[in-house]
């Protein structure tokens, strides 16, 4: 999969490791699971084991077996003999096959268990990210919501998840293992000569260098091509979008040259990029030829003139007694052997490095989002089940009794109850999405039980942001929102939110049938509630009528049903919450009159008996409301209910009369 | 059975259609195209040559180094060697050379290939009928367009490098191991099936378990897409823990169903290795026995082998395996990628419904429009009309109101005017003739509509206006929007008709939109003006004002004015009542005010809402 951050940013591993990124990302990936970790790496490094010894089962059967069976003479009685395979030979040669065998077997089995343990825990682990990035999610405040393009957010659970599974479940193990072979393959070399280990040191610095030139100008690139990427893929969004305009205006032949003029441009950095992508390879491969052929003719060299070898093997016979010998012909043979593995692996560590980097970028963007705070609630006061005493006083119970009260909680341990009717006081409030941009100023609302209060004014005007305060998505700057006389933030926020039911413009259904969307308004209401709640949405009727009536399944938002039985449905959904106050933002889009008959029958029904804030789209729906606050850049500027509004002839008026545009 | 084999000979036609169809984009790349697998068959020609170098080399280290005293004896006994390691350089450096030249070429080819795909497909679909676009769905198209792109080419990188790598290392690489011991080679021979059918498993076995995890993964993220959209409801209704639930098991069921399919192709690695390492004791023991029979001068069973030899085996057997690896991966991925090759080729094959007459006429005397007979259903094999039975006539220069509830096919009366659709039955005509006489251009510019589901584009609104003519000067440009009734708010705009308007017009109100899109289609001065309910979130009396405007300043266009407001027709000269996707009435608004039964309800309705009654 064509995994792609939406700008194309990449983290290095060095920044990662820098920023702390790496190092809790490893946290995640250990955390719970220490022994799981070890037995993984431990099963890596005896797989790179594995991986060695056949190298050095190739050479050791070279040198003692293949080279004395021929090179050694033996006397056969009359003449002098090669040696051949003879008994003490073969033994040996059984002996290490044996052995190389054994190390094998042991080998594939810890690559199988550490394959399988790896498949498994990379998916614990990014299951593990994925919850939690979603808690995190649901627990953020509207605020990241509304701050953050839906299409940023997706791509954290698509392209970032993706890029950190290929990191986790791929590159980290291709770093223990690629560590583990250069490791063991230094060590073999020093073990064969010093000298010659030297001059490798020379190669794999210009490797270093030049693979790092390299991934430089990759990551360069690569972020050039991905910005091109994303400038077309806007253009392509926005034409097909107004594809039908483009055929209405005959715009076709200006469109196909504005989007040559930006293919043309993707064009010039997706090839700078593919080339080095293309190149990488090749350099280091033949950079790894070259060395190796430098080293050989320097081994060579050293045999023909016999210099003495100083080698980790000598040393060893040294501190036994021995003398240093000049290097042996097998001892060149090995120690080429192990630069041309050492060459290799560097080659796919370099490799694996630059492809982490999305990967840590990805993690870095995951980590961000799980840095974040979440909505804090301080709020002590709950709603409860309650009932009234003979004497009229309220007490808490457990049965459900469609009577419901505050319980605030006392510092001595004792509660005082109100019962919930939904009085909505809003005094002096300021509210600014920034604390230095006040958007509302100086607002009083008063809505007492039953009350249906209309907001009118223009886009931006504040009707919305008002709504988002009571129920506490965003929380005022300065003043006070009472519910039932208590502040707003004494209230226990899952219980303010419950005592206040919404209907928005966007119906937003969830996938699922219709009596679980219905349902969502409370999830312990029972099928009769549900059913109810329909009726009172003026809903039932369309409802029994598809195909599985209650349980039909949406999708896509209800991309099933019409745009006027999708707002039944939303209706219905707070019928079914059955909250004293209902925050309602009207439907802008335009069904047709019948249709808006039926729903404002359904919306009606609704609000009877209950607390009503209204965000109206079209005065013809306000004309009953209790009061209309008309509001204009975050200020109330008049109030009063329909009629006193009209004989005062403001801008109430003027709206009213079509004087003024409402949107 | 006969059938089946006709179905799967056609299966592969088509696979060949889409082949021949994608391969038609690469057009002044082929030169590079067909230069990046050749550089590349070179470069891992070298790279199979290198082994063999190197175990000469081996050879001649183990065999027949010379001594000080020779090489000073002057016999040339290094010849041997020196030539050896020139060739290795030369071939290092050939292959270098064939690497950067061949990433360079297949990066041109790649990226030359992708410009090209992406420049036919944008400009197919700009020669889309609206037939075509229903058909696709904007999203679609965008998707086509984008990821479904990025898999094609992938694929196309694929199939220029590595198919050919792939392949031809392997070819290579047994060829060598003949060469070296044409005995010992059987090993690989017989290796490569057994991997070859353990690859098949690994899969086929997971490629249908990714399918099922893919399927989920889209649940997931469509699931997570639901919450971000309904993430004041999920609030309002504080069902968070609800959500998180939902999550978690979708979470589980995905993430069993991907551990599931990851641990199958979780033994791919061992599997390669277990088998090279099974080869590798089999060539080391058979190979030793080798190296010692030819060195004692009889050739035994498993032939000659030196010690470089040994070494050169070794090498290509893990070259040999490790291409059938790349091989099954490549596999793996052009497979993935055809169902996105597919769409491709479905735009790029699509027909346009819609095309210029062979001698068309470019001009319209009039503003005139009749329908004759006119039927139209939206796809040939729907069996509901969507409109049937219109005959009408509507003189030039008359302003005409069409009103009627959603799915009464307004929209789709007027859409025939400018052939936006044809006509299943019937005839539409504009100034006496039929319009498919027309050329397209000429008609569409003349018969100018403003639709409902209008768009804005980035760019000032003088770039805007500019659509509707390329070279309108400022002054036409503010005398359109006058009429429109926009020049009032884009004066009030600090930046004036340079204001930028974002993507979609989201900075300015639905109203101002809606009178900036009217601007752009009066700039066309057609002979003919449709407003498709294109001032629905016009405030009521700048709607009556741009009706004056039309009115007093462009008496002698055809107006048709689709809406949902009695208000706006009725000064109308005459009103279509649409219901049920035929014509209920046609007269002036009094008239139907008299005698129309749903003219009458609309008016009530809403005169009841409007007014004090």
């Amino acid at each position: 999969m064509p995994a792609r951050s939406k700008n194309g940013e990449t983290v290095s591993v060095r920044e990662a490791t820098h920023d702390g990124t790496l190092g809790r990302l490893l946290h995640f990936v250990v955390d719970g699971r220490a022994g799981i970790i070890t037995l993984i790496v431990i099963c890596i490094v005896l797989t790179a084991v594995g991986n060695v010894a056949s190298g050095l089962y190739l050479s050791e059967m070279i040198n003692n077996v293949i080279t004395p069976a021929t090179t050694e003479y033996v006397f056969d009685g009359t003449n002098l003999v090669l040696r051949g395979l003879d008994g003490a030979l073969l033994n040996k040669l059984i002996e290490y096959t044996c052995i190389v065998g054994a190390i094998f077997v042991v080998a594939v089995s810890a690559s199988i268990c550490y394959t399988q343990l790896v498949a498994i825990n990379a998916q614990k682990i990014m299951k593990g990210i994925r919850a939690d990035l979603f808690n995190k999610m649901e627990s953020l405040p509207i605020k990241f919501f509304d701050t953050n393009s839906h299409g940023d957010i997706m791509s954290y659970y698509t392209n970032d998840v993706d890029a950190m599974y290929q990191f986790l479940g791929q590159s980290l193990v291709q770093f223990i293992s690629i560590g583990c072979m250069l490791l063991f393959c230094v060590c073999l070399m020093l073990w064969f000569s010093i000298w010659l280990f030297l001059i490798a040191c020379v190669g794999i610095v210009v490797e270093i260098f030049v693979s790092m030139y390299l991934t430089r100008l990759n990551r360069k690139y690569y972020a050039a091509q991905q910005k091109a990427t994303a400038h077309m893929e806007g253009f392509v969004e926005e034409m097909m979008t107004g594809l039908k305009v483009v055929k209405v205006f005959t715009h076709e032949e200006r469109a196909v040259q504005d989007f040559d003029k930006k293919n043309e441009e993707l064009y010039y950095h997706g090839k700078k990029a593919a080339t080095i992508g293309n190149i990488m390879m090749p350099i280091m491969n033949n950079i790894g030829n070259l060395m190796y052929v430098i080293i050989a003719s320097i081994a060579i060299i050293f045999l023909i003139f016999e210099v003495p070898n100083v080698c980790l093997q000598d040393i060893a016979i040294a501190w036994n007694g021995g003398s240093l010998q000049p290097i042996s012909l097998g001892g060149v043979v090995g120690f080429l052997t192990y630069t041309r593995q050492l060459y290799t692996n560097y080659g796919n560590l370099s490799n694996q490095l630059s492809q982490s980097a999305r990967a840590l970028a990805g993690a870095r963007r995951i980590l961000n989002v799980l840095d974040l705070q979440p909505e804090t609630d301080n709020g002590q006061i709950t709603l409860v089940n309650a009932n009234f005493d003979e004497n009229g006083n309220i007490y808490e119970c457990e049965e459900k009794t469609d009577i419901w009260a505050w319980k605030e909680p006392h510092e001595d341990g004792t509660y005082t109850y109100t019962q919930l009717k939904g009085d909505i006081v809003l005094d002096n409030v300021d509210f600014g999405y920034n604390e230095d941009k006040i958007v509302l100023h100086n607002i009083d609302i008063y809505a007492h039980p039953g009350q249906k209060i209309a907001f009118v004014g223009a886009t931006g005007a504040g009707k919305t942001t008002i709504t988002n305060l009571i129920n506490r998505f965003y929380d005022i700057q300065d003043g006070k929102v009472r519910y039932d006389g208590h502040s707003i933030n004494e209230i226990k926020k899952s219980d303010l939110r419950r005592s206040l039911a919404m209907v928005l413009q966007d119906t937003n259904l969830f996938t699922g049938t219709v009596r679980e969307n219905i349902r969502y308004g409370r999830l312990d209401a029972t099928d009769e509630e549900v059913e109810e709640a329909a009726k009172i949405a003026n809903a039932y009727d369309f409802i029994t009528r598809l195909p599985q009536g209650f349980d039909t399944m949406l999708t896509k938002d209800g991309g099933n049903l019409s745009q006027g039985q999708r707002q039944l449905l939303s209706i219905a959904r707070a019928a079914c919450a059955d909250a004293p106050v209902i925050i309602l933002d009207e439907a802008t889009s335009s069904i047709d009159t019948r249709t808006e008959q039926i729903v404002q029958k359904g919306i009606d029904q609704l609000m009877a008996g209950r607390t009503v804030f209204v965000i109206a789209h079209r005065l013809s729906t306000v004309q009953n409301a209790d009061a209309i606050m008309v509001l204009d850049h975050g200020r109330i500027i008049e109030r009063g209910n329909h009629q006193q509004l009209i004989e005062k002839k403001g801008t109430y008026y003027q709206l009213y009369t079509g004087a003024f545009e409402l949107e | 059975m006969a059938k089946n084999k006709k179905e799967k000979q056609e299966g592969e036609k088509k696979k060949q259609g889409i082949f021949m169809t994608l391969a038609h984009s690469v057009r002044e790349y082929k030169t590079v195209t067909i230069l990046s697998p050749i550089l590349m068959i070179f470069e891992v020609a070298c790279e199979c040559l290198i082994p063999m170098f190197v175990g000469d080399l081996v050879d001649q280290i183990q065999y027949g180094l010379p001594t000080i005293s020779q090489i000073e004896a002057g016999t040339g006994a290094l010849n041997h060697i020196i030539i050896n390691i020139c060739c290795l350089v030369g071939l290092a450096v050939i292959s270098l050379l064939c690497g950067l030249f061949g990433g360079r070429t297949a990066a041109a080819a790649a990226a030359g290939y992708a410009k090209n795909l992406r420049h036919d497909i944008y400009e197919k679909i700009q020669s889309f009928s609206f037939e075509n676009i229903d058909r696709f769905e904007t999203s679609s198209l965008v998707t086509r367009l984008t990821t479904d792109i990025n898999y094609v080419l992938m694929a196309f990188s694929a199939i220029i490098r590595m198919c050919f790598r792939a392949p031809f290392m392997m070819i290579f690489a047994a060829v060598m191991a003949f060469l070296v011991n044409p005995i010992l080679a059987w090993v690989f021979i017989a290796a490569i099936p057994i991997l070859g059918i353990a690859l098949y498993f690994i899969i086929v076995h997971s490629y249908r378990l990714y399918k099922q995890v893919f399927a989920r993964y889209d649940n997931l993220n469509e699931s997570v897409e639901e919450n971000l959209s309904g993430i004041r409801v999920v609030k309002t209704y504080v069902s968070e823990d609800y959500e998180k639930e939902k999550f978690a098991k979708s979470n589980n069921d995905l993430s069993s169903h991907f551990t599931e399919a990851d641990r199958i192709v979780a033994w791919t690695t061992p599997s390669m290795t277990f088998l090279m390492d099974v080869v590798y004791i089999i060539i080391a023991i058979l190979g030793s026995y080798a190296i010692v029979h030819t060195s004692l001068g009889s050739v035994g069973a498993m032939g000659e082998l030196t010690v470089g030899g040994l070494s050169e085996l070794m090498t290509y057997g893990m070259q040999i395996l490790s291409s059938l690896m790349m091989l099954s991966s490549i596999m793996a991925m052009i497979a993935m990628s055809g169902a996105s090759c597919k769409r491709v080729y479905e735009v790029l094959t699509e027909e346009p419904t819609l095309t210029n007459p062979e001698n068309p006429v470019y001009e319209i005397t009039d503003g005139s429009i009749d329908f004759d007979h006119v039927a139209f259903k939206y796809a040939k094999e729907a069996e509901k009309y969507a409109l049937w039975g219109v005959d009408l006539h509507i003189p030039s220069g008359s302003t005409v109101g069409i009103i009627g509830t959603t799915g009464s096919s307004k929209t789709t009366l007027v859409n025939l005017i400018s052939r936006l659709y044809d006509t299943t039955e019937g005839t539409v005509k504009v100034g006496g003739r039929d319009v498919k006489e027309y050329d397209l251009e000429t008609l569409r510019n003349d018969v100018s509509v403003v639709l409902q589901q209008n768009v804005l584009f980035s760019g000032t609104i003088n770039d805007n206006m500019r659509w509707g003519k390329e070279d309108a000067t400022q002054e036409e440009i503010i005398d359109a929007c006058k009429l429109a009734c926009a020049d009032e708010f884009i004066t009030s705009f600090p930046d004036g008709y340079d204001t930028y308007i974002e993507q979609g017009g989201t900075n300015v109100s639905g109203g101002q939109r809606q009178r900036l899109c009217i601007a752009r289609a009066l700039l066309k001065s057609p002979k003919v003006l449709i407003l498709d309910d294109s001032t629905s979130a016009v405030d009521t009396k700048t709607d009556a004002k741009i009706r004056a405007s039309f009115k007093e300043y462009i008496p002698s266009v055809t107006k048709i004015i689709i809406t949902q407001r009695v208000a706006s027709v009725e000064d109308a000269d005459m009103v279509i009542v649409m219901d049920n996707g035929t014509i209920n009435a046609v007269g002036s608004p009094q008239e139907l005010l008299e005698t129309n039964q749903i003219y009458q309800e609309i008016y009530n309705m809403q005169h009841n809402i409007g007014g004090n009654k």
